[in-house]
């Protein structure tokens, strides 16, 4: 059994830091009302205990270091140990946000460079980083939404998602007051511009969307679709969450976007880090440019500061500047690969999604026939009929030491296993991948019972989420 | 620098399998003029030389490796044991994804798990989420919490909350139903009398930062007395670090206690990342913003983790969810637990102990010094405001030469603020560099 730490004991006279001054009495400096009477419930271990725990967890993880991770939409992508050095020198770690602009001139010179080499990779005007992951992106720009429409005196209450849209999308939406109106997808997996047309109305706030989308194909009639919208007088949106499979190739600037958020930790290398810290900049088109965060980074004779005299701005989304360890990691990223670098990226992503589609188009079910571009969507409808669904074949997956892919997402593909190999893999793990999935389709056809039994290797079996949900443990108690 | 790594043989082997001639194919999909025809992001660079480039850069900026910080106002210069780093930085934890595949991600789901159950401690609460972006949108995402839970309008928070916080929550709440009332303070602290007047039936929540952003101690307990009776929520954001000496604001009223966790064995790092910390009572749990784990069993019987409670999220509910968020920042809050487990209950402490030493040291030192004047007796932790008689400009260019990273000057956010420096004081500081900032005040 996996022990909490709270259920260790060893000794830990807590000596990391220096000891207080003998005459140093604290009920002197403050009075005894603020001070603490409640324990601290902080277990006391040695520090090779502590070690040995965490050590001892790590263990129980996939990681990109350790198995490929097709997970689809995600870009789980290499992530060079390189840029975690960079970031973890102390010109860059130990240097306080409140320091003036002149002693920080090198920081500023990075964050600089990033929202211009943004724009020139998305066709974007201007950038603001300081979103702190993808959904404060789309928060942001929805703001920005709101607020170009306030300024023209228009009351617009409806944004526009595909159904194939992920789920932060009409949350985020949401979360500004505007009603969320789903757009069809049509036969070839597209935006079915037929409905667009007639929902694009007086009331049209924002139609969000990626490109690829979410079966990872792209939208071919996307000048169609954008000029749609901005006939009806509303803006769009660009999510990011596929522009690896763009880079150098295409910009949604120049698809007539207005906005787009992109995710650092997805395309640009930021390690994902367990669930976060990522970093989700947004971009605009001149006209929105007023309306980004504040402060904004500006250049002056003296140098770089910040600007605080944002009049239109939508204000601050959080403390500081944003995650900047995450710029840092970006910015040596595409300093590293340069154009050619980033071109590659994406040619060898779309090359590795449509080789793996072509292995495996005799075994799984593909509702979309065309050429992918960074990703495709399978099902396992087929495997179903015998009785395996995607998710057993996910957890077969992880038997074979793979990453599952996103199972059930996007939600209009029944059993849908989405796959995105990234451009780092080796054609061998490919390969290997493409090998097992052929041999969980033979399985599920022959002894469906030993797909459904997975996983089995793992430090544990199919894990009960609806006791985990009914009867909540979320915290330790003694 | 590039890290792809098919060869052409299998770029050619590949196009065969897929049965087109060239790659270009691939992308027949995209129209035309939609094409990019121009890419310029410059020629790319070997590793040695992006070290070289980013390292010359890097010397531009002045750190606190060489200049003593007296400079905290939510980010501090605190000591981080090396373990934390190296532990956090193990292949497993920093390149995992969000624990969904449960089954592969034990380790992930254990440590937030504990990290849950450690911040409940420290704070005296019910239940902890797995760690939002940072203190400023914690105590947004608390203020959206409390206006949906409450269906009230008002919301009462105090000028001496930190003032990027008080924008994040009117950013945040902008397009809800929502009426910002300001409490102003007084010697330092919030004027509890002015609050006890504002708090009615109409009041969704008050908010208390403690200790505050000029450094005081509030009277976290009488104003949680004023929310209940109003019928309020009440959310208090802290300082993590001075809970090693303070009481716990589950202990003092709090319906949510939020703030920023850097502290917590996170480097400074120009702002970011550092995580915000979320935790609530037990009525509140089905309302908690971000992700949560949970202990269950697998289908053995054996313990095992889980992500849970997911009927709150956004990838399940969408527009119904109780927040947006979907990334988290689980790696700082994982070095925050590494950090709270190495140092242990009695580091803790003693780390907590040596701030308000070293704080009330350098208060000390610096009331002797002509020009300079306390703002407030109100009691501190490791930061405190005082007023210098001094230019500005002559005071920056006296802490630069004495090798300092002088305190923040409050004028910055308030006009009425001209003139008051918030110093802040951590573990780290010497003797000597106090003195040292005397001394640059003194010549200025």
């Amino acid at each position: 059994m996996s022990e909490v730490i709270f259920e260790k004991k060893s000794r830990n006279p807590g000596e990391h830091v220096s000891p207080t001054d003998p005459l140093f009495k604290l009920s002197a400096a403050i009075p005894e009302k603020h001070l603490r009477r409640s324990p601290l419930g902080i277990p006391e271990l040695s520090e090779l205990e502590v070690v040995r725990h965490f050590t001892r967890l790590s263990q129980k993880n996939f990681c990109v270091d350790t198995n490929f991770y097709p997970l689809g939409s995600c870009t789980m992508k290499y992530n060079p140990r390189v840029n975690d050095q960079v970031a973890a020198w102390p010109f860059y770690a130990r240097i306080h946000p409140y320091q003036e602009e002149r002693h920080v001139q090198g920081m500023l010179q990075v964050i600089h460079e990033l929202e211009e080499d943004l724009c020139r990779i998305t066709g974007m005007d201007a950038f603001s980083l300081q979103p702190a992951a993808g959904a404060q992106g789309e928060f942001a720009g929805l703001l920005i939404v709101k607020a170009y429409h306030d300024l023209k005196g228009q009351k617009r209450t409806k944004v526009f998602v595909p159904d194939s849209a992920h789920g932060t999308n009409p949350a985020s939406a949401a979360l500004c007051g505007y009603e969320v109106v789903q757009i069809k997808t049509d036969a070839a997996g597209r935006v079915d511009v037929a409905d667009l047309k007639t929902k694009a109305k007086k009331d049209t706030a924002c139609f969000m969307m990626t490109n690829p989308n979410t079966l990872g194909l792209f939208e071919n009639n996307i000048r169609e679709i954008t000029r749609i919208v901005h006939d009806a007088g509303g803006l769009v949106y660009y999510d990011g969450a596929n522009l690896n499979a763009l880079l150098g190739i295409s910009r949604p600037g120049d698809m007539d976007f207005d906005i787009v958020h992109v995710n650092l930790h997805k395309t640009f290398a930021v390690p994902h880090g367990s669930g976060g810290p990522g970093s989700g900049p947004v971009g605009v088109r001149a006209e929105l440019e007023k309306f980004l965060p504040q402060p904004r980074l500006k250049r002056t004779e003296e140098g770089f500061v910040w600007d605080y005299d944002r009049p239109y701005s939508i204000g601050r989304l959080r403390s500081f500047y944003g995650n900047v360890g995450a710029y840092l990691r970006s910015y040596c990223y595409i300093r590293a690969l340069g154009s050619a670098g980033l071109k590659r990226v994406s040619e060898f992503a779309v090359l590795a999604a449509n080789y793996l589609k072509a292995r495996l188009k005799n075994h799984y079910e593909m509702p979309h026939d065309s050429h992918c571009m960074h990703e495709f969507v399978c099902s396992a409808r087929a495997q179903k009929a015998k009785g395996v669904k995607a998710l057993d074949i996910a957890k077969r997956l992880l038997d074979e030491g793979i990453h599952a892919p996103t199972v059930y997402f996007p939600l209009i593909v029944e059993e849908a296993l989405m796959v995105e190999p990234t451009e780092t893999e080796s054609k061998q793990t490919l390969d290997e991948f493409a090998d097992a999935m052929i041999r969980i389709a033979e399985q599920a056809d022959r002894d469906p019972a030993s797909v459904q039994a997975a996983p089995v290797s793992t430090p544990v079996g199919r894990i009960d989420e609806v006791k985990a949900a009914r009867t909540p443990n979320l915290r330790w108690q003694d | 620098m590039e890290y792809v790594s098919f060869t052409q043989e299998d770029q050619d082997e590949m196009l065969r399998v897929i049965g087109v001639k060239d790659f270009g194919d691939l992308l027949s999909g995209i129209p035309r003029d939609l094409r990019l025809r121009e890419f310029n992001i410059g020629p790319g660079m070997s590793e040695m030389d992006l070290l070289i480039s980013l390292r010359r850069i890097g010397q531009r900026n002045f750190h606190s490796d060489r200049f003593a910080s007296f400079l905290g106002a939510g980010a501090y210069d605190h000591y981080i044991p090396p373990v934390v780093g190296q532990l956090s930085s193990r292949s497993e934890f920093l390149t995992a994804y969000t624990p969904y595949q449960g089954e592969a991600s034990q380790g992930t789901l254990q440590t937030i798990y504990e990290y849950q159950s450690l911040m409940c401690n420290l704070l005296a609460m019910d239940v902890s989420n797995a760690s939002v972006y940072d203190g400023a949108s914690a105590a947004a995402e608390a203020v959206v919490l409390a206006l949906r839970h409450t269906s009230r309008p008002r919301v009462l928070v105090p000028e001496t909350l930190h003032p990027e916080t008080i924008e994040t929550l009117k950013t945040y709440a902008g397009n809800l139903p929502v009426e910002f009332v300001l409490l102003p303070q007084k010697d330092g602290v919030t004027d509890l009398d002015i609050l006890e007047k504002q708090a009615d039936g109409r009041t969704a929540a008050v908010v208390l930062q403690n200790p505050n952003f000029m450094g005081f101690l509030e009277d976290v307990s009488r104003a949680s007395e004023i929310a209940r009776k109003a019928g309020a929520l009440m959310i208090v954001s802290v300082n993590p670090l001075s809970l090693g000496v303070l009481e716990a604001p589950g202990v003092l009223g709090a319906d949510i206690a939020v703030g920023d966790g850097q502290p917590l064995g996170n480097p400074v790092s120009y702002g970011g990342p550092h995580f915000g910390f979320f935790a609530v009572k037990e009525p509140l749990m089905r309302r908690l913003p971000g992700r949560i784990s949970g202990m269950t069993v697998d289908n053995k019987g054996r313990r095992a983790f889980v992500l849970t409670l997911q009927a709150r999220e956004q990838h399940i509910r969408r527009e119904k969810a109780t927040s947006n968020i979907c990334t988290n920042h689980a790696l700082s809050a994982l070095k925050a637990l590494i950090f709270l487990t190495v140092i242990g209950p009695h580091g803790f402490k003693r780390m907590a102990e040596l701030n308000v030493q070293k704080s009330h040291e350098t208060l000390d030192i610096l009331k002797s010094v002509p020009g300079v004047k306390p703002y407030s007796a109100a009691p501190f932790f490791n930061e405190f405001t005082v007023r210098i008689d001094k230019d500005d400009e002559k005071l920056k260019r006296a802490f630069f030469a004495q090798k300092l990273i002088g305190p923040l000057h409050l004028g910055r956010f308030d006009e009425r603020w001209r003139g008051l420096y918030l110093v802040a004081v951590t573990e780290q500081r010497t003797t000597d560099e106090m003195e040292r900032l005397a001394r640059a005040i003194r010549d200025a």
